[in-house]
């Protein structure tokens, strides 16, 4: 699985993306309380947090695919929190959720041909070629995707999620189901993006080696932030500490 | 991208996917075809009584199919949030709703297709002479359904009983399409078939109004 040809050429501006005062609420329960922090184009910022402290919620927020019930979220390109027009920052934004965002009854190309039409890619027929070979996927092009195993579904979920050279990726949990090989194709691929100045933020659990590339690290908890070793600053401390107390 | 293109490229999508599987129209077919048979043997109809109630059997067994059909239209992009997906890409939300709409339309005529000539053979109902406009009475009934169906079936694919919901929601708002289907097509089953008007009228008014409805609250209707 080569890791530097999974997408093509990145262009030069990153995006970066700022919350104020954002609160989510799904009826009386508050998953986000008053969320602000700016995250800057270029930075690698990894979401931390047990489970059920917002992360996915932020995620789904910075993707546009969520409102926020209060405050306000902005993108450095100058894309507002309002969802639904904003068809130049959709075009920017990248996402691996939960789920694989798949059609099971198409086949891999037929997936990322999919996508690569709708985000309007000239080179549609090559980049899926490309995506394909670099996921490890390219012997399997024509399978349905019900057919893949989970891992083989999650690398062609983050193929998908880079197959328009997305310069804001937001990752949830990108290495669930990846066995080692997927974990070293991960790495390498999301080393390159860093490289390349992709804004990345992903939730994952401290223990994930991809933590590594981090050049920032935020914790939630109960919906706010708890720690923020901030832009410019260093992690590693936050991050060994939380793997002592892991 | 223009909203024309990226519906056209989604209702490929969408005909790819169903003449893959075939779940919704081989279902839908069966469904209504034992709808007919079923009436046709309960109440063995003479000529005279097939004219009188065979317009509204027959779109009550299209409004059953189609309520059966519509419902996984959005239900099934919750399988592996691919609604997500596709509300990331940067395309109008009516692109989505409207490649809905076309690919529940093309279905439904297909199950039209299959379902008349066998309602004619059993009910022993003549369509000769009357084809081209009974055509045009099911395709502005058939974009009637298909548009507000798709539209209550993006609706209720967020609830948790949303095979209940959607016959609840859609059945009332279909009571006009319905009436005005039905009088529309008893008028070409008479000896003299003479379409009315008036109910072509009511048929065209009220997709053109579900139609711009549609149009209007896309966003809202395509949201989480």
């Amino acid at each position: 699985m080569p890791a530097t040809r999974s997408t093509p050429a990145l262009a030069s501006s990153s995006v970066g993306i700022s919350f104020t005062g954002v609160e989510k609420r799904f009826g009386s329960f508050v998953a986000l309380r008053g969320i602000s922090m700016g995250i800057l184009p270029g930075e690698f910022v990894a979401l931390l947090g047990p489970n059920g402290a917002g992360k996915t919620t932020l995620l789904r927020i910075a993707a546009l695919l969520a409102s926020p019930t209060r405050g306000k979220v902005q993108f450095s390109n100058g894309g507002s929190s309002h969802p639904a027009r904003d068809l130049h920052t959709k075009s920017l934004l990248g996402m691996v959720g939960h789920n694989t965002l798949l059609y099971d009854e198409l086949t891999a190309a037929e997936n990322l041909a999919l996508f690569a039409q709708l985000y309007g890619l000239d080179d549609a027929s090559m980049r899926v070629t490309t995506a394909l070979e670099s996921c490890g996927l390219g012997s399997r092009a024509r399978s349905l995707v019900r057919t893949f195993s989970r891992g083989m579904r999650q690398r062609l979920s983050i193929a998908r999620a880079l197959l328009h050279a997305p310069r804001l990726l937001l990752l949830d949990e990108p290495g669930a189901g990846l066995d080692r090989q997927g974990l070293d194709w991960l790495n390498a691929t999301l080393e390159r993006l860093r490289q390349d100045g992709c804004t990345v933020l992903m939730s994952t659990h401290a223990r994930n080696e991809s933590l590594e590339l981090a050049t920032r690290a935020v914790v939630l908890s109960a919906g706010s932030v708890q720690d923020d070793s901030g832009p410019g600053g260093d992690p590693r401390s936050l991050l060994a500490a939380l793997r002592a107390g892991a | 991208m223009s909203a024309a293109r990226a519906a056209g490229i989604l209702l490929a999508k969408e005909l790819r996917v169903e003449f893959r599987t075939r779940e919704l129209l081989s279902a839908t077919i069966v469904f209504a075809l034992v709808v007919v048979v079923l009436f046709s043997f309960a109440f063995d109809p003479t000529a005279a009584e097939s004219r009188r109630y065979g317009p509204g059997l027959l779109w009550i067994s299209f409004l059953f199919a189609g309520s059966l059909m519509l419902n996984p239209s959005f239900a099934r992009e919750r399988t592996n949030d691919t609604m997500d997906a596709l509300r990331m890409a940067p395309i109008s939300p009516f692109a989505i709703l409207s490649a809905k709409m076309l690919a529940n339309f093309i279905f439904m005529s297909l199950v039209e297709v299959v379902l008349v000539p066998v309602f004619s053979v059993l009910y022993n109902v003549s369509l000769s002479g009357i084809v081209c406009r009974l055509v045009l009475v099911l395709a502005l009934g058939t974009v009637g359904l298909t548009v507000a169906g798709t539209v209550f079936s993006a609706i209720s694919s967020h609830a948790r009983l949303r095979e209940l919901l959607l016959p609840l929601l859609l059945l009332p708002i279909l009571t006009p399409l319905l009436i005005g289907a039905v009088e529309a097509t008893a008028s070409l089953f008479v000896d003299q078939p003479e379409l009315d008007r008036t109910w072509l009228a009511l048929l065209a008014g009220f997709d053109i109004v579900f139609l711009t409805a549609s149009w209007l609250l896309c966003d809202y209707l395509i949201e989480e």
